[in-house]
């Protein structure tokens, strides 16, 4: 696989808190990454040293094949961090020519981008009058002017309704679906699961997991199950060393596997001994959980 | 270099403020040149016309023209320090910086938009000195109108050095209001050295280490013509003679702190986080 961005060891200090601690990760062509952690988890600063505006106090990072300047790269990557920055006083479009003369791009890209996120007709209304959503959207829009090899999100979706929200996500899915290699960086965990493949889990600086989104906690996963003779049930489940963690909530019986086994052999197993099920669920924890296990763990 | 001198061009002439600011800055000089060129009647009880003075003739129109038209410098300088402001207030610099602009492009593009406005002043001055010289002035022969055209070499150099000053200033503070504040407390700050070093050593020493600061250095390029025009009026009195001419060794001071200016400022922006 091809590395559009390899991090070495990279390290932030403000003082005496360091935001980025010992972090290294790649990013493939072709994937879509996101980076997850609680607020002041060091996701932005992460983005900010790689992007050129933040100063690094230790480590190494390259773009591409590392051949190129930080900032020669920039013009193939496309990037928004938190709030779109444009100058107010500008049309949509001549924002967007200012970024086309910074890229080195054709203008006739404008019209094109300002089509995919709908501000076609928006485009010589100034700046200052838009709405937050349609903000964001110029923000995409910018990013996109140069058909980038990589498209970098730090909370895209941050402070915007829900209309504007479904709106991002939906431009982020195409944009995904054509095969740009995305990063996103978010603390809504249903908006990571919802568009990437990878994850890369930060708490207090510090990467706790890095790789695929569905083996970011080694577990077998668990079954969710109800059945009128709940003593019994649970007392076989407790002596059995398949399973490990066993939570009851009302009459809903939640056990954590050790081992692998589907829900066919435990269907089986429970009638031979007798007990019949009258809800029975294997379920993988979803992000959230995984998360939350992973980041507590600490 | 095009390329960056077209990047802040945009960003400086769609910004309604700035293109007033530099209207004025150019259109203001110009004004007050061709007024004071005019015979002004005051009503029939006397008419004023300052061309009779003898202050329009070559070559002393240049060093007059050069020492007026700076004074207006401050309407750039208030646009040079906006044009910093206002990337940090509306954080396009941190923008620009992601958009693939180095840090180095920049200050850079700042700076050519500088020594851009610099030299159109210099020039629009030189074009309106030249016609209204040639209409007034009492000699017209070529070799005197070249002398002392020094004058626009200096009034170029003191612009550009003004004006880096101004763009330090504003990275430093990163607000427009705070660096125009600056500016002026820069000018007491030279003076009350220059009075600690007269009281503990001598007035003569304190002067010539005066000449090194920022803002004395680019005053001294041009000095007033005032004491000039008396002398031309009474050549006799021996005591009004000064040195008013330029020399290379200011022009290299100034030159020097612009130099030191804009590498100050590329270090901030280096060091700093966005």
């Amino acid at each position: 696989m091809e590395p559009i961005l390899t991090i070495n060891n990279l390290t932030k200090k403000f003082g005496f808190l360091t935001a980025v601690n010992d972090l290294s990760f790649t990013i493939n062509k072709g994937n879509v990454y996101g980076i997850l952690g609680p607020n002041g988890s060091g996701k932005s600063t992460t983005l900010g040293i790689v992007l050129n505006v933040v100063n690094k106090t230790s480590g190494n990072f390259k773009w591409f094949n590392g051949t190129v300047d930080t900032h020669d790269a920039l013009k193939k990557v496309g990037a928004i961090i938190e709030r779109p920055n444009f100058y107010p006083y500008m049309t949509a479009a001549q924002n967007l020519k200012l970024v086309c003369k910074i890229k080195g791009v054709d203008y006739a890209k404008i019209d094109e981008k300002l089509e995919v996120v709908n501000l076609l007709d928006r485009k010589d209304h100034k700046f200052s009058t838009y709405s937050l959503g349609m903000k964001q959207r110029l923000a995409i829009a910018s990013a996109l002017l140069n058909d980038p090899e990589i498209l970098i999100l730090d909370e895209p979706t941050n402070g915007l309704d829900p209309q504007g929200i479904h709106q991002i996500r939906q431009i982020i899915k195409e944009i995904a679906n054509q095969g740009t290699t995305i990063l996103l960086a978010s603390h809504l965990l249903d908006e990571v699961e919802k568009v990437c493949s990878h994850v890369v889990v930060l708490r207090k600086g510090v990467k706790l997991y890095s790789g695929r989104v569905d083996e970011m906690i080694s577990s077998h996963g668990f079954f969710e199950l109800k059945c009128d003779k709940q003593e019994h049930l649970l007392e076989y489940l407790k002596s059995n060393p398949d399973f490990g963690t066993i939570k009851v909530e009302n009459d809903l019986i939640t056990a954590f596997l050790n081992e692998p086994m589907d829900a066919v052999t435990f269907n089986k197993l429970m009638f031979e001994k007798g007990m019949v099920l009258s809800h029975l669920v294997k379920r993988k924890e979803s992000l959230e959980e995984q998360f939350l296990q992973l980041t507590d763990k600490l | 270099m095009l390329r960056l001198l077209n990047l802040e061009l945009q960003k400086l002439l769609l910004n309604r403020t700035s293109k007033v600011l530099i209207f004025i800055s150019f259109v203001l000089p110009f004004t007050v040149l061709i007024l004071s060129s005019i015979k002004i009647n005051f009503f029939g009880f006397f008419t004023l016309e300052l061309g009779e003075l003898g202050i329009f003739n070559f070559p002393i129109i240049w060093h007059i023209t050069t020492f007026f038209a700076s004074q207006f410098k401050f309407f750039f300088a208030i646009v040079v320090v906006s044009m910093i402001g206002n990337e940090y207030s509306n954080k396009t610099l941190k923008q620009n910086l992601i958009d693939g602009l180095s840090k180095k492009e920049f200050i850079l593009s700042k700076f050519y938009t500088i020594v851009f406005f610099s030299l159109i002043a210099t020039l629009l001055i030189a074009l309106a000195s030249f016609f209204i010289g040639l209409y007034y002035s009492s000699y017209t022969e070529a070799a005197i109108i070249v002398r002392e055209t020094s004058f626009l070499l200096a009034y170029f150099v003191k612009l550009i050095g003004f004006f880096s000053l101004c763009l330090f200033f504003g990275m430093l503070v990163k607000r427009s209001a705070f660096a125009l504040a600056f500016l002026f407390i820069l000018y007491i700050l030279e003076w009350i050295v220059f009075g600690i070093i007269s009281w503990q050593a001598n007035m003569d020493l304190a002067g010539k280490i005066q000449n090194f600061f920022p803002l004395k250095s680019m005053y001294n390029l041009i000095d007033q013509p005032f004491q000039r025009v008396m002398m031309t009026k009474f050549p006799e009195k021996g005591d009004l003679m000064y040195d008013y001419a330029v020399h290379w060794y200011e022009i290299f001071i100034v030159l020097g702190w612009t130099a030191i200016f804009i590498f100050l400022s590329y270090r901030l922006l280096k060091k700093r986080d966005l």
